[in-house]
């Protein structure tokens, strides 16, 4: 034996049970009675008590508007939303804070960037590249720019596992592509895109690269330096975080290139009737009031997750998942869809002929929460040829117990309709 | 409170399996699509009315359990009678499904569709099961099509 392989891998271990202790809503929710199996935490992720006492303490402490005043809360509440941004920094790997602009969500950050970079740089007979995998907010906004521009909308197909098929991305990329917009992680079918080649592959042809990583932060390690991609945008509620939170990566200089995507108070350096000066990055992309507590929840709730550890979390998601897929698998008539090689969190699946809503309010029965419907995802069932599936999603709280409950409860489902 | 699996067990499932008048009317004198985007159930209705009454009914499409057998159930109910009994009829279903008529207490003419009062308590349900009843009502006013979803929204 060498000596590489005698110390190769102690798999990082997770304590669930005490992580389980974190989420109140876990123990304080019994849906029909029976304990709360929560597995759709693609559509969002619970909190834990760290960010909910944040956000107590800041409501209580430490609230006044941002960067506006000379008193003391207004000071205070400054440095803990500037606080906040360091940790998104952080957890991103981001070399400045400039280059995080907090935002509403990922929808939003796509939206950021369709305004201020496409709005500025695309035009007629220029080509934005996204996939098949997209969610419906990376795509509904570039058939909205390529409407008014006269651009060109070119989508990467899949394959019958869900994968994207790379040669296809290469021969789409090219001298009009003005930009590649893709999913890092698919919420349909939990595919993981390989971004960093794909990135590689762009910049090639000197295309700047945004990534929706709206499903990709809770179950993996980012670090937008290795990836080396433009944008990358993500929502703080599916990491644990408060709806409404959200941040923006993107390169400095690209921001700095890019138009003001709102206008009003804090994005200003000094208005006169005739001429308004922006103010530097980020700031030119905050107008208004933002969510201060939710922009601090969010920082609190990046830091509970660094704490724990994301190769700790994708290591025992990977058990989870790969644990699910394979009794899923043993249940006459199930079919999964989506069997990408690399997949996280996600199990799309279709009961026998049983309509996924059907099967989704049965589980409720039992407690079982999973997301039933096209999942903001539309091509994707197309391309699948279903209407809908049913979707458990896998976080750090769940456990091998909720997965047998899922399982069992499925049965009970296919042999109702047997 | 009845829960989902008794509601599915007594009539849902019989329904569901055999679904009554599935087809479509080669001699219909009303047609009608109705779609139900959040769920993705999409129904046809062809039906054929004569001297003021429904002669015929029919139905087809992809539905959750729950539309096909609402769907099911109503043409085996309205076979037969007269146009405005039935839009009482749709009227009253509506109520009910919503929770606006409480079937145990209050005059209705539902008869046996009161199996499906139990879906007011599964309120992202209640539109699968009103979309029949809904595209009935659109097919008697020649609405070539209707959503669930908009204007036409049956709920809110
Ligand atoms: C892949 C992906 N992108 C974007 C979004 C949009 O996120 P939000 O609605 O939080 O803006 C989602 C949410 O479901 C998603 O799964």
């Amino acid at each position: 034996m060498t000596a590489q392989t005698a110390l190769a891998v102690t798999p990082p271990t997770l304590d669930v049970e005490r992580i389980r202790a974190d989420f109140p809503i876990l123990r304080n929710v019994h849906p029909h009675g029976k304990p709360l199996v929560y597995l759709d935490n693609a559509a969002s992720g619970q909190m834990p008590q760290p960010v909910i006492d944040r956000l107590v303490r800041y409501q209580t402490h430490e609230h006044a508007n941002i960067h506006r005043g000379v008193h003391t809360l207004s000071e205070t509440a400054t440095a803990a939303y500037e606080d906040a941004r360091r940790r998104v920094q952080k957890f991103l790997n981001a070399r400045q804070e400039r280059e995080i602009v907090f935002t509403s969500g990922c929808t939003e950050g796509v939206n950021l960037v369709m305004h201020g970079y496409g709005r500025r740089f695309i035009g007629e007979g220029d080509e934005i590249v996204i996939t098949w995998l997209e969610h419906h907010s990376n795509i509904v906004p570039w058939q909205m720019l390529c409407e008014e521009r006269g651009a060109k909308l070119k989508v990467v197909p899949i394959d019958d596992r869900g994968d994207v098929i790379l040669e296809e991305y290469e021969r789409l990329v090219g001298p009009r592509t003005k930009l590649v917009a893709i999913t890092h992680v698919s919420n349909a079918l939990g595919t993981v895109n390989p971004v960093k080649q794909m990135i590689a592959m762009a910049h090639a042809h000197g295309v700047p690269v945004l990534i929706d990583g709206a499903q990709a932060v809770p179950h993996v390690a980012v670090d937008v330096q290795d990836l080396d991609c433009e944008f990358y945008a993500f929502s703080g509620h599916k990491i644990f975080g408060p709806t409404g939170s959200g941040a923006l990566y993107g390169k400095a200089e690209w921001l700095e290139k890019m138009q003001p995507f709102k206008g009003g108070g804090d994005m200003i350096l000094s208005v006169t009737f005739e001429k308004t000066t922006y103010n530097a990055i980020p700031a030119k992309f905050e107008a208004g009031t933002p969510p201060i507590a939710a922009m601090i929840g969010l920082g609190e709730a990046l830091d509970y997750v660094g704490r724990i550890g994301l190769d700790a979390i994708a290591a025992h998601e990977h058990e989870l998942l790969a644990y699910a897929t394979e009794k899923m698998s043993a249940v006459d008539g199930v079919r999964l869809i989506g069997t990408a090689r690399q997949k996280a969190s996600v199990l799309s699946f279709y009961v026998g002929e049983v309509h996924p809503h059907d099967v989704g309010t049965l589980l409720n029965e039992d407690g079982i929460a999973v997301r039933t419907g096209h999942h903001c995802a539309q091509p994707v069932m197309q391309r699948f040829k279903v209407p809908a599936t049913a979707r458990a999603s896998f976080a750090l709280y769940n456990t091998f117990e909720e997965v047998d409950a899922l399982v069992a409860s499925v049965r009970k489902v296919q042999q109702l309709f047997a | 409170m009845m829960d989902s699996k008794q509601l599915y067990q007594e009539v849902i499932l019989d329904h569901n399996r055999k679904p009554r008048n599935y087809g479509a009317l080669a001699d219909a004198t009303h047609r009608s699509e109705g779609l139900n985007p959040l769920c993705g159930d999409h129904i046809w209705l062809s039906l054929k009315v004569d001297g003021g009454a429904v002669a015929g009914i029919a139905f087809e499409g992809q539905s959750c359990a729950i539309c096909k057998a609402s769907a099911s159930m109503m043409t085996t109910v309205v076979k037969g009678k007269a146009v405005g009994d039935v839009e009482t009829l749709i009227g009253e279903f509506r109520a009910m499904a919503t929770g606006q008529l409480e079937p145990a207490t209050q005059a209705h003419h539902l008869g046996r569709l009161t199996v499906f009062a139990g879906i007011k308590d599964l309120p992202s349900r209640v539109k699968c099961a009103i979309l029949p009843w809904h595209t009935l009502h659109a097919a008697f006013v020649q609405e070539g099509s209707t959503t669930t979803e908009g204007e036409a929204d049956p709920v809110s």
